[in-house]
């Protein structure tokens, strides 16, 4: 499947671009998986998400848990814990 | 019943303390509470020359409609504004605002509290630091204390 993938904060910095869509294989089922799969992509992806348990993520627009299914998202937005406020 | 609707705005420009009370209250006689909180860009005893505020377009505002929302439910509000800035904020300078109302004090001290602690959390916006001496700094770590916060409301 094709998704798109926002990045933000440090996570944004790490892997130096703000979005791109990415062609995902069909082993990656979960947020799990698919955090797992970008670490495979390159350096700047393993230095973004080498501690996968501090990653948030987000399927279009709302807050989901690493365990989630990712079928059916549109925009998936990978961020580091939030600090506004 | 009628049902209460909160105002959320993200915005990059300032805010105005007083023009957001009157215009939450104008015209209405039920409310008897009001409690505002303000929070403001510190310099760090003089190590920080300015915050970057960065968010998520489109979740931070529907993150913080879903916030607001819980909070006029749980605690009766008559009224809720949460507004949230983004981009370089310097020392004094506002961040964010949140105003709740209610017939009573406690539900409104309750109401933006929660609103804040929800907010700090679960809204996605993060904070990168500007040295004074220029160099740009390191983005905020997110604390425990504030999950503990969120937590209490369980």
């Amino acid at each position: 499947m094709s998704v798109k993938l926002v990045y933000f904060a440090w996570v944004r910095e790490r892997i130096g671009k703000p979005e791109e869509d990415l062609d995902l294989p069909t082993s990656v089922v979960t947020v799990g998986d698919l955090l797992a799969h970008l670490t495979t992509l390159g350096e700047e992806y393993e230095n973004a998400l080498q501690f996968p348990e501090v990653i948030r993520v987000a399927i279009n627009q709302e807050h989901a848990e690493h365990d989630e299914p990712i079928a059916g998202a549109r925009e998936i937005g990978i961020f580091p814990p939030m600090t506004g406020g | 019943m009628s049902i209460i609707t909160p105002s959320i705005r993200v915005q990059a420009t300032d805010f105005d303390l007083q023009a957001e009370i009157t215009a939450l209250t104008a015209g209405r006689k039920n409310i008897g509470a009001v409690v505002t909180f303000t929070g403001l860009c510190r310099d760090e005893q003089g190590a920080l020359s300015a915050l970057e505020l960065e968010h998520y377009p489109g979740m931070a505002e529907a993150e913080m409609l879903r916030i607001g929302e819980l909070a006029i439910e749980r605690f009766s509000l008559l009224g809720l504004t949460a507004i949230h800035r983004y981009g370089k904020i310097l020392p004094g300078g506002n961040i964010v605002l949140v105003i709740a109302a209610a017939p009573h004090r406690q539900a409104a001290f309750d109401g933006a509290n929660f609103v804040m602690d929800f907010l700090k959390t679960s809204a996605p916006f993060w904070k990168k630091e500007h040295a004074a001496d220029g160099r740009q700094g390191d983005w905020i770590a997110a604390k425990d204390t504030d999950d503990t916060a969120r937590d209490k409301w369980r």
